[in-house]
């Protein structure tokens, strides 16, 4: 086994170089590079709907402008600050991992999974909204709490295209939950390995490349909430 | 190699680096942590003004600085190898052209009274 290894060897193997990697440098490149192809093909994942949600927005404008109006723009700002902050607590974290600080690193990671479940604690209750009102697509649709421009109820056929809207935000905003209910017990494994020493500044890749998928989720978020939250009745 | 572990001890690697052993100085996160903020602050703002067809546009102006911020720096983009430059661009070109691609059809029937392919 280690008769293969022609070229100079490290002076010590570091142990969590494995044994296709001559460095430890390619073997972390090679990772996030990795990580990169995945947020990448994420993008093109949401992208889809992003197309969806454009081509809707332009054919039945009033029709969105309408749903987005009924969101609760407090909600949503406060939820895109925590998710700002779980993404600062993520960087710091994978800071404190790149020094070698164990309780640092855990105690932050702690902290995004904190944030993170603050911002679904939020999207529950302006779910709760949703459905309480009648408002996700369905048989039981019902437009009539939503306003127009004139701060009238809508007419019929845009009441009926509004319903596009809020399938496209529970789609696209339960596909952004869903990949924040996947990254939660990441980052959490993610803390007890630090918390155990599993890390040192040679070797943080896990951490690393948790928060490069953290921070992706943050992207998606920011804009989610112009789109959803923010569209103006005028324009 | 040595590992540089003094924050802010040695300027940034202008991504040529090793793509290891670069450390961020934490009032840099801070930094962009504030500028999100802010950001965020502004688009709200932004979307209560009546800028007419200009609404849309700066609400996505001010979400691609707010990303390219959190892409550049949190996700440490800046400092890493250009292959993952290639990934991220790559992954932008075909959402950009997909979308712009696919409206341009949609804006275009409606436009050319070639009836709306929506109803």
């Amino acid at each position: 086994m280690s008769s293969l290894s022609e070229t100079a060897p490290a002076a010590a193997h570091h142990p969590a170089l494995r044994h296709h990697f001559e460095s430890m440098e390619g073997q972390k490149e090679a990772s996030t590079f990795g990580m990169w192809v995945f947020i990448a093909q994420e993008i093109l994942f949401f992208g889809g709907m992003l197309l969806a949600y454009t081509i809707y927005r332009y054919l039945y404008y009033d029709a969105f402008a309408a749903g987005s109006h009924h969101l609760d723009v407090a909600l949503g700002t406060i939820n895109t600050a925590v998710l700002i902050c779980s993404s600062l607590t993520m960087a710091l974290g994978v800071h404190a991992a790149a020094l070698g600080r164990r309780r640092a690193t855990a105690l932050f990671l702690v902290l995004t999974i904190l944030l993170g479940s603050v911002f679904l604690g939020i999207k529950v209750v302006e779910y709760a909204d949703k459905f309480h009102h009648h408002l996700v697509p369905g048989p039981y649709y019902d437009a009539e709490v939503l306003r127009g421009a004139d701060g009238k109820a809508l007419p019929p056929e845009v009441a009926l295209h509004s319903q596009i809207y809020f399938a496209l935000y529970f789609s696209l905003t339960g596909l952004h939950a869903l990949h924040m209910i996947i990254g939660i017990p990441i980052i959490a494994v993610m803390a007890w390995l630090a918390r155990r020493g599993r890390f040192s500044p040679e070797y943080y890749t896990p951490v690393e490349i948790t928060g490069l998928y953290w921070h992706f989720v943050d992207i998606v978020w920011i804009f989610l909430f112009p789109l959803l939250y923010l569209i103006p009745h005028h324009g | 190699m040595a590992e540089h572990t003094e924050t802010g001890a040695h300027p940034p690697a202008h991504g040529d680096g090793h793509g290891r052993g670069h450390v961020v100085a934490v009032s840099t996160y801070l930094l962009v942590f504030v500028a999100l903020m802010v950001g965020t602050g502004l688009t709200v703002l932004a979307s209560y003004a009546d800028l007419g067809m200009w609404n849309t546009p700066v609400a996505m102006a001010i979400a691609l600085t707010k990303a390219s911020l959190v892409v550049f720096f949190f996700m440490h983009l800046k400092y890493s190898p250009k292959l993952s430059w290639v990934a991220v661009g790559a992954a932008v070109f075909w959402l950009v052209n997909m979308i712009a691609g696919i409206a341009a059809d949609y804006v275009s029937r409606v436009y050319l009274n070639l009836g709306n392919p929506g109803t």
